[in-house]
């Protein structure tokens, strides 16, 4: 194995070259994870901000829930979606195993309470602030829910970095559901445990480099659209 | 009514009258529970025992009838024009009607030049403004201020002060919370004195300050009571 310098040059190698096959890998992984994050976004950000607004009996419970699925291993969400989508499974009639929606629900699944359980927090915050005021202006409970959200819509783009962080960063499911194939289902996370398991661990380190490099100019692009919000909007 | 929050009686057998038209203020040292009786008052809170009930039997109607000013006005993350349009859209305004009184209502807050700057990078004075156009846009009967000025400069404290005689004037009963006399002064014809979560004196301004019956708002306006 080369030392780092050896490996930094290597990624910066990969980077640059960019040739086809590693263009399609990043390409499909930005797909996947920001398919996932988008479609987790619609759920969590609602089911976040109802948790917040609404009291009924077992909302306590919920939130227990929710809070732990937060955590949730990969592998086992990996090998939940393969059994339903296996064809044996009650949802195998799709044909959608070791296909990339396969991977995008996976990475859905991890991804959601994650944001659910994010967007519930900020919109409680700002229910404290908001609520009284929301009420006296006449908002009904979804009218403030629908508020609450575009209120918090900068802290929110944080919570959708936080997920997609996950989704991009995900190994364990991406590969049950989707089998890391050649061209079709492979994407950095797969490529990399394929190389570190082949004993190419400088170009599986590389690999690492290129994802980290990617998340870090997702992340540096809503930051910079953030703070720009911010100043603007107040 | 009465209000009681962990066993601590905050409003203790309250009862009065408000009759449309004189501008009422509720006086009244800090932690007296002027607050919490406006917010009573406006159906935000439910008194512990007794009621707040309305001419109007429809409670649709008495909600939609009512605005609130609170002492940090909480401003919506948008542009000045688009927190008024808010609330117009909540009363089911139609497009254009809504421009013309978002016009007329920034007009009359002298806010005109801002109506695209964001509401939340407005000074102090403004956003009170900004609140106070906010509730006159909705055509309100009532409209109840809970220390408007409390935060702002003496200049725009009185414009926010004209802007409120001009509320009055307009028709739209006023009730003020407040705990500075001299802004009682100005600007009450009626006044609610209120100590310790009980309502002590109700009377006429002119009366109240020249002669209070009750000796704890004596001491009031004397500036001698310490709670």
């Amino acid at each position: 194995m080369q030392d780092l310098g050896g490996v930094l040059q290597t990624a910066l190698k990969l980077m640059l070259e960019l040739d086809d096959s590693l263009l399609e890998i990043i390409v499909l992984s930005l797909r996947v994870s920001l398919t996932a994050t988008l479609l987790a976004a619609v759920v969590g950000f609602v089911l976040g901000a109802m948790l917040a607004v609404w009291r009924f009996p077992g909302r306590g419970a919920i939130l227990v829930l929710l809070n732990s699925l937060m955590g949730l291993p990969p592998v086992v969400v990996g090998l939940m979606v393969y059994l339903l989508l296996s064809r044996s499974g009650p949802l195998g009639g799709f044909g959608l195993l070791f296909s990339e929606s396969a991977m995008i629900i996976a990475q859905w699944l991890l991804v959601t309470p994650l944001i659910a359980a994010l967007t519930r927090q900020i919109v409680a915050d700002l229910m404290l602030e908001y609520r009284e005021q929301l009420l006296s202006l006449g908002s009904s409970r979804w009218t403030m829910l629908q508020t609450l959200l575009w209120e918090g819509r900068f802290s929110l783009l944080t919570v959708m970095l936080a997920g997609f962080g996950r989704a991009i960063s995900e190994v364990g499911a991406v590969l049950i559901v989707g089998g890391n194939i050649m061209h079709h289902t492979r994407v950095m996370t797969t490529a990399i445990a394929l190389e570190t398991s082949k004993g190419n661990l400088t170009i599986a380190l590389a690999l690492g480099m290129v994802l980290i490099t990617l998340a870090c100019m997702v992340n540096a692009a809503v930051a910079f659209y953030k703070a720009y919000a911010e100043r603007l909007y107040g | 009514m009465s209000f009681e929050v962990a066993g601590h009686c905050l409003l203790n057998d309250v009862s009065f009258h408000l009759e449309r038209g004189p501008l009422t203020v509720i006086l009244g040292a800090n932690g007296a529970g002027k607050s919490l009786l406006l917010k009573i008052c406006h159906g935000l809170l439910s008194p512990t025992r007794g009621e707040v009930s309305w001419q109007s039997t429809s409670r649709v109607r008495v909600r939609n009838s009512q605005a609130m000013v609170f002492q940090r006005p909480v401003l919506l993350r948008r542009s000045v024009a688009a927190n008024i349009d808010y609330v117009l859209r909540l009363h089911g305004m139609a497009k254009p009607e809504r421009n013309q009184r978002i016009d007329a209502c920034l007009q009359l807050a002298g806010l005109s030049h801002l109506r695209r700057r964001s509401a939340r990078v407005l000074s102090g004075g403004e956003q009170q403004k900004l609140a106070l156009a906010r509730a006159w846009a909705v055509r309100p009967e009532i409209v109840y201020l809970d220390e408007p000025t409390a935060n702002i400069d003496p200049a725009a404290t009185l414009f926010v002060e004209n802007l409120i005689g001009q509320f009055s004037r307009n028709g739209v009963k006023v009730v003020l919370t407040t705990h500075d006399l001299a802004q009682a002064r100005r600007l009450a014809d009626e006044v609610l004195f209120l100590h310790q979560g009980r309502l002590l004196e109700q009377s006429p301004a002119r009366q109240f300050f020249d002669g209070p019956e009750n000796p704890l708002a004596r001491a009031f306006i004397h500036e001698d009571l310490f709670c």
